[in-house]
């Protein structure tokens, strides 16, 4: 007590704020940061959840270097960013902008759009796959069959099966980018949209010149966030594909997917490890990279 | 104060003593098993008539949902908690053994000879170094189920005894719309159910090739004969159009909705199809090969003692283990959760024989393999892959099978290096 007594009262703050702070970093220590170390640990060892850890230095990495589903599986990852995320923000941008300026019901549509986002991704991955199934229980394929056309394999499919995962994916996240870009919309001020209409300028230009680049926090917000979340895509492939998880063919399956399988059904830990540990750098990179592109705020 | 002080130490003192006391006169051994409630039911009977025949000895039931199974023992039995005798799949056998998580057998009680000659071949899995490791209960096997409404429309009358004869019963149960899209499918096909066990350790043998090794250690499909069985599978989907695999989403909802008129399942499949209403259905045993052949997969939970027991309660827990491998148990076992006794002197009794249900399930064991898995999922997704890269990557059976053998035995080298 005595030593407390004689802190200054900077002292003091500092000493209060660790105290209140004391249990969010216990927290992320024991949570977080920990498992996060044992996972890299791991990497580098062999273990089946029964028994012993044994070293094997670099064997998971060269194992994951050679092997070809990883490869697929890594370029799987990517197409979901790369066709996901600029789908998923041009088309949001596109509601939420003419949205802005409906004034009838616009309440309603607002929470509309925000629906699906609130919906549970399995119970949405199900009706979906219900949605996909070949004749006679599939909603698409009776009504293409009903015009007299060939069915479609949607996910019975190599090449059609990803955009057919990613599709509803896409849908499901809509909401949520459209809720952040209507708000970033609204915190424009109205004096340079009222400047540049005395201008007379196109409606063209006031888009390019003054929203586009007065949106730029929130685009790069709404990029890295849904980066990341198509980087971690794991419940809507799984759930579409049960059967053959990630398929056919691997086709469809995410870096998130190969780790749940090595792990929980060839009990392969440490090579799931390694596996997480790529997944983990990935991540990183994408973040720093936002870092990067904020800075010149 | 002193005097509360004083009560508290007497009272922990008597406490004590009792505790003690209790402990002396009885040995109380724990059983482990996943949650399963038929299971858990069979069990507290078992519990129940072993405790009566033998007073000293109370045996604690804990289980735990499927998920979590594996880690819980895993962290229990080296840590001298959890269970003296635990259930586990007979395809995790050599990682428990691995750990160090069970001991064998005494020979004393399970001579090899006894346990050879007593159950069904397949148990013979269990043998690790001239020594048995574990015993199961129940086994389970596969048959053919069949739509006994759809048979009678298309005036079948008996289901069929061989593959040839299963392939022309499904061409007339097929039904097609004008497009040419299946409505209600012959069989039913997919490797990802019980299709790739129907493959490997049936169709493989009855065209005569070998699928494994006697250790299951080296994968010798690849042949031939192994082409031949691969190429009779896709052609019912792809020349005979009997079968889509994609149909209904999963093989058995195609046969539940009574889309589909054969369907090769196990016998854990009997609970769910006994509940569907409107459904009437058969069971016979899997068509024979064109040689005649007769195979059959099964496989099974066993039971085994941890390295955790020891002293009396190895004593009492080699005790529960011989009543729960009796016939007596297996048939409560058979009654309760519908899964088949490991001994021919159980199982092969008249009363099961003749059981419609029960009967090819039966008959199947006499003649039935256990594949020993080192990755279950990883060997299904090969075969699964397999037929894939046919149906939609046009290879041919030859290089498709020879590409899954290649890969599944890169599979088994990496397992079993150590």
């Amino acid at each position: 007590m005595k030593f407390y007594r004689n802190l200054s009262i900077s002292q003091k703050q500092v000493v209060w704020a660790w105290a209140f702070l004391a249990l969010p970093v216990l927290f992320y220590v024991v949570i977080r940061f920990y498992p996060t170390g044992n996972a890299i640990v791991l990497s580098f060892q062999k273990w089946n959840m029964l028994g012993a850890r044994n070293w094997v230095g670099f064997d998971n990495y060269v194992k994951l270097y050679n092997d070809p589903v990883f490869w697929k599986v890594f370029r799987n990852t990517f197409v979901y960013l790369i066709l996901g995320t600029p789908a998923s923000l041009v088309i949001s941008f596109v509601i939420a902008y003419h949205l802005d300026r409906v004034r009838f019901l616009h309440s309603t549509l607002r929470a509309l759009y925000f629906l699906p986002f609130l919906t549970s991704t399995v119970a949405m991955a199900w009706v979906w796959r219900w949605f996909y199934q070949p004749v006679p229980i599939g909603l698409f394929n009776n009504f293409i069959a009903s015009l007299g056309f060939q069915q479609i394999a949607f996910l019975n499919s190599t090449t059609n099966a990803l955009p057919s995962i990613l599709l509803p994916a896409i849908w499901a996240g809509l909401g949520f980018q459209i809720i952040i870009f209507m708000a970033g919309l609204r915190a424009i001020p109205t004096s340079f949209y009222e400047a540049a209409r005395i201008d007379g300028v196109s409606n063209w230009t006031i888009l390019r010149e003054i929203t586009l680049p007065l949106l730029k926090p929130t685009i790069v917000f709404l990029v890295v966030f849904s980066s990341i979340s198509f980087l971690r895509i794991f419940d809507q492939v799984f759930n579409m594909t049960t059967n053959n998880p990630g398929g056919p063919l691997d086709s469809t399956k995410p870096l998130v997917l190969m780790i749940y399988q090595t792990a929980f059904s060839s009990f392969d830990m440490g090579y799931a490890a390694a596996q997480t540990v790529v997944l983990f750098t990935i991540l990183l990179t994408v973040s720093l990279l936002q870092l990067y592109l904020m800075r010149d705020r | 104060m002193k005097a509360i002080r004083t009560f508290a130490l007497a009272a922990t003192t008597s406490l004590v003593a009792m505790v003690s006391a209790g402990a002396a006169s009885a040995v109380e051994i724990e059983y482990w098993q996943y949650i399963f409630d038929a299971r858990i039911t069979a069990m507290d009977k078992l519990i129940a008539n072993f405790e009566a025949a033998n007073p000293g000895i109370t045996v604690k039931q804990s289980t735990f949902p499927y998920a979590d199974y594996r880690t819980k023992v895993a962290a229990a039995i080296p840590a001298g908690e959890g269970p003296d005798v635990v259930q586990l799949f007979y395809g995790w056998l050599n990682d428990y053994v691995q750990a160090e998580l069970i001991q064998p057998l005494p020979e004393a009680t399970f001579p090899a000879a006894r346990i050879e000659s007593e159950f069904f071949p397949m148990v013979q899995a269990m043998k690790i170094d001239g020594k048995y490791m574990a015993l199961p209960t129940a086994v389970r096997s596969l048959a053919l189920f069949y739509n006994t409404r759809l048979f009678a429309e298309a005036g079948v009358t008996a289901p069929p005894t061989t593959l040839a004869e299963m392939v022309e019963i499904a061409a007339k149960i097929t039904k097609k719309d004008g497009a040419g899209n299946i409505t209600v499918e012959g069989i039913t096909s997919g490797m990802t159910a019980q299709d790739h066990q129907w493959f490997r350790e049936v169709l493989l043998r009855q065209f005569g090739a070998v699928p494994y090794t006697d250790d299951y250690r080296t994968v010798t499909y690849n042949t031939p004969e192994g082409v031949a069985a691969l190429e009779f599978y896709t052609s019912l989907e792809q020349t005979l159009g009997v079968t889509s695999s994609t149909f209904m989403d999963e093989p058995q909802a195609a046969f539940k909705a009574g889309r589909a008129g054969m369907h090769i399942d196990g016998s854990f499949r009997i609970g769910a199809l006994k509940d569907t209403r409107g459904l009437e259905w058969g069971v016979a045993e899997l068509p024979a090969g064109p040689t005649g052949v007769q195979s059959n997969y099964a496989s099974y939970w066993v039971n085994a003692i941890t390295t955790k027991a020891q002293g009396e309660k190895y004593d009492a827990a080699v005790k529960f283990m011989d009543y729960i491998t009796s016939d007596e148990a297996m048939q409560i076992w058979l009654d309760t959760v519908g899964e088949l006794p490991a001994k021919p002197s159980a199982a092969l009794t008249d009363a099961n024989i003749a059981d419609p249900v029960f009967g090819p399930f039966i008959k199947g064991l006499g003649y039935g393999h256990a594949t020993i898995f080192a990755d279950e999922s990883g060997q299904r997704q090969v075969l699964v892959d397999a037929v894939s890269r046919i149906f939609l990557q046009g290879q041919s059976a030859a290089d498709s099978l020879a590409a899954a053998a290649a890969a599944e035995q890169a599979l088994l080298d990496s397992y079993y290096k150590k």
